[in-house]
């Protein structure tokens, strides 16, 4: 006879935990064109969060904001308040290399830098911390082993980071990110340099990541959203039009646009 | 039995085995409410009928929730193949078992028409009718969840046994009805009994054949009816 | 139809043959120069062309000391040029892309870059040399800095601008400083190219003699001295070229000759670092 199991009623997708990022009333411009458009966001703590759109929509342009990498480009101007942790890190005062310490971002195309995989991981840690040699390794084998790449290169920590797969260049820019332990990480497209076999095992590192960090990431392929959020949001022409659990979203979206992108019945 | 290898997505196998799970103990509940059912009868325990009509909600409720699952598996996972077909299999058995329990109440509800007291002959056939019913249903929902296509289709052929069995309840009952125009009511309850015992075994069948399609995406070929009336 | 075919078939070998005519026009042109060099600078090629000084008409001698100078003042002028360029270079390519200034210096640059040499020649011989009174190694390497600089600018700038702005982003996006993503991350990453544009720049001032005439002049003895005439290979070989006796221009050619593989060479080597770079 079968042993008589309960159920678990609450399945992988479900998440209500405290507000890691609220994005408040936030407007974005590129020189005088309005992208974003009074974008309002909560983003959970401990969880993945993703953006979907269509080309064009913002989503790119929101992740940006979060880390204020868009300031590197003069006309580039953002206009509103982000709260993380409670505060406001769109404020002027607020210092930029602490924001960028604890928010990492890892972008679509890996772009190791042109030394060895060692180095690439402990440059900007030895940037932050004074560590001895032995505590930079530790952190660096750490990293490493929390991307999932330390088994394929502990043997050559010494040679060009260029020598590496693509896939296995992007698990490192994700050890890169990982080594100054953020408490936020930006993924934007990650996955869409990469082959099939590469994505996937990039989507199973983010949702064992989850639990010690708090997730956004952008994509255009909406199945990868569902596979790996917890919470969906949906972007059209700079506006935030729906925001849900994933579960919801790709189910039983209340708005029909979310309904017509997803089905692909978008014009 | 087809090797399980896991997928890369430790979550997407959560979800897998989760389902299966789920459909295991709607399984298990329908079995023990054929058994329920049987032993309120036969010790014509009212209040124990009643409490098991009752009880069937429960099992409504988990079809629900594993068609929702369902639904939920093919759009954020998008299965293929194999797991497509076992996503769609556990859909379409959810809804039999939920039937199957729904003639385990039906049974319950035939308590309270029988006399109180006073043996009925035939009566002591049933238990094993019964048996046989709720093994079929056991033995499938077994082979669901090992993707079993032998066991499924073993469970297939004993369904034969089980409706030989229902003719020689049926002409047992008859029987017992000519004999004394009294037991005409009785009987008349457990013949609708022993049809809900059978149709119970068809629609283990049926699960057998959905089990073994999804285990290898072929299906079983179709066995004669037996008349019955 | 086949009769379109056959003509444009004709068309396409026509055509093909004209292309291979200009080619070979082209370096016929070229390969004359580099035979008539090697063959007359050949014969003068011995190892005291590498020991003993320029001579006095008559006597044989060597082109130590046009060597030595021309060693000298280029390395000086790499040494004024390329840091002042590459930083030029830097400005221009990461602190640039919105300014005005930025717009307006590569401008400049672009001028320079273009300006006859023998109109720097000319400008360095006010400067320094109306100035000191003499003509001096120092205003040569002077002269021959502001013709390596502009180049210099350009190929930094261009080098680092082939840095896609991913990896910039990726460095800031660490919290790295601005100097130091590009001192660490954005030279490591360009260093080949910004090699190249070093290689590429003295292999053009190796050979410029219009600014030197105005500056270095010459010197017919050895001079260890930059602030008196330094000799040097361009202007050596002006000299006893024009001259009426043999000896010398057995000498010239054969400077000449020692000039062109120099050239070569740094050529070979840009090449040889541009291929491993690209693996």
């Amino acid at each position: 006879m079968i042993e008589l199991m309960e159920p678990q009623v609450r399945s992988s997708q479900q998440v209500d935990g405290p507000t890691k990022i609220e994005v408040r009333n936030l407007d974005f411009f590129y020189g005088k064109s309005q992208a974003l458009k009074e974008v309002e966001l909560h983003v959970p703590v401990h969880a993945v969060t993703a953006i979907i759109g269509p080309s064009g929509c913002g989503k790119s342009t929101l992740l940006r904001t979060l880390n204020r990498i868009y300031e590197i480009y003069p006309d580039q101007r953002a206009a509103g308040e982000i709260l993380i942790d409670g505060s406001d890190i769109l404020d002027r005062r607020f210092p930029l290399s602490d924001l960028r310490r604890r928010v990492g971002m890892v972008f679509q195309k890996p772009t190791p830098f042109a030394t060895s995989i060692r180095n690439n991981v402990s440059f900007a840690l030895s940037y932050y911390e004074r560590l001895s040699k032995s505590q930079m390794s530790d952190r660096v084998e750490a990293a490493l082993r929390q991307a999932a790449l330390w088994d394929e290169v502990k043997d050559k920590l010494g040679a060009s980071a260029l020598s590496l797969s693509g896939g296995q260049q992007q698990r490192l820019c994700i050890a890169r990110t990982l080594a100054v332990k953020p408490d936020v990480i930006l993924l934007d497209e990650p996955t869409s340099a990469l082959d099939p076999i590469s994505t996937a095992r990039i989507e199973e590192l983010i949702h064992e990541l989850r639990t010690s960090f708090t997730i956004v990431i952008v994509t255009h392929n909406m199945q990868q959203a569902a596979r790996v959020s917890q919470r969906t949001a949906f972007f059209h022409l700079g506006e935030l039009i729906e925001v849900g659990h994933t579960a919801q979203i790709f189910t039983n979206p209340r708005v029909q646009r979310t309904q017509d992108y997803i089905t692909g019945r978008y014009g | 039995m087809t090797p399980i290898v896991a997928h890369t997505s430790t979550a997407f196998d959560q979800d897998l085995r989760q389902l299966r799970e789920l459909i295991a103990v709607m399984g298990s509940r329908a079995e023990e409410a054929i058994h329920e059912a049987m032993r309120c009868l036969t010790e014509r325990d009212v209040d124990g009928a009643a409490k098991l009509v009752a009880a069937d909600q429960e099992i409504d409720r988990l079809e629900a929730e594993a068609e929702d699952r369902v639904v939920q598996l093919i759009a954020l996972r998008a299965p293929m193949a194999d797991d497509l077909r076992d996503a769609l299999a556990a859909l379409k058995i959810a809804g039999v078992v939920e039937r199957i329990a729904d003639y385990a109440k039906n049974i319950a509800r035939r308590v309270k028409r029988l006399p109180k007291k006073g043996s009925i002959e035939p009566l002591s056939l049933l238990p094993q009718m019964a048996n046989m019913a709720a093994a079929m249903v056991h033995d499938v929902l077994d082979a669901f969840v090992e993707r079993d296509a032998q066991k499924a289709k073993k469970v297939c052929q004993s369904d034969d046994a089980l409706d030989a069995f229902y003719e020689s309840i049926f002409r047992a009952l008859l029987t017992f009805m000519m004999e004394n125009t009294q037991n005409i009511g009785p009987s008349t309850s457990l013949l609708f009994v022993a049809k809900n015992l059978e149709r119970i075994g068809d629609h283990a069948t049926n699960i057998a054949e959905m089990v073994y399609f999804a285990a290898t995406g072929d299906r079983l070929a179709d066995s004669p009816e037996r008349d019955s009336p | 139809m086949r009769a379109v075919l056959v003509r444009r078939r004709i068309v396409d070998a026509i055509a093909f043959l004209f292309a291979i005519a200009a080619t070979l026009f082209g370096l016929f042109w070229l390969f004359w120069i580099l035979w008539t060099t090697l063959a007359n600078g050949f014969g003068a090629l011995n190892l005291a062309l590498f020991t003993e000084m320029t001579p006095p008409p008559g006597s044989s001698g060597g082109l130590l000391n046009a060597f030595y100078g021309s060693i000298v003042m280029i390395g000086l002028a790499v040494f004024i040029g390329a840091p002042l360029g590459v930083a030029a270079g830097t400005y221009l390519a990461e602190h640039g892309r919105y300014s005005r200034l930025a717009s307006i210096v590569s401008f400049l640059n672009d001028v320079l870059l273009s300006a006859p040499s023998i109109v720097i020649g000319l400008f360095v011989y006010e400067l320094v040399v109306r100035t000191s009174g003499h003509f001096s190694g120092y205003a040569g390497a002077l002269a021959l800095a502001m013709i390596l600089l502009p180049i210099i600018v350009r190929t930094s700038d261009e080098a680092l601008r082939l840095v896609p702005d991913q990896m910039r982003e990726a460095a800031f996006a660490l919290g790295i400083p601005r100097w130091r993503v590009t001192a660490q991350i954005l030279y490591k990453a360009a260093m080949t190219a910004i090699l190249t544009g070093v290689l590429l720049g003295v292999a053009r001032i190796a050979g410029e003699t219009a600014p030197l005439l105005f500056t270095a002049l010459n010197n017919q003895f050895w001079s260890s001295s930059l602030s008196a005439p330094l000799a040097n290979v361009p202007v050596v070989i002006f000299q006893y070229a024009m001259s009426p006796y043999d000896e010398w221009h057995a000498l010239a050619w054969a400077g000449a000759l020692v000039l062109t593989l120099f050239v070569l060479g740094l050529n070979l080597v840009v090449r040889l670092l541009a291929r491993r770079a690209s693996k």
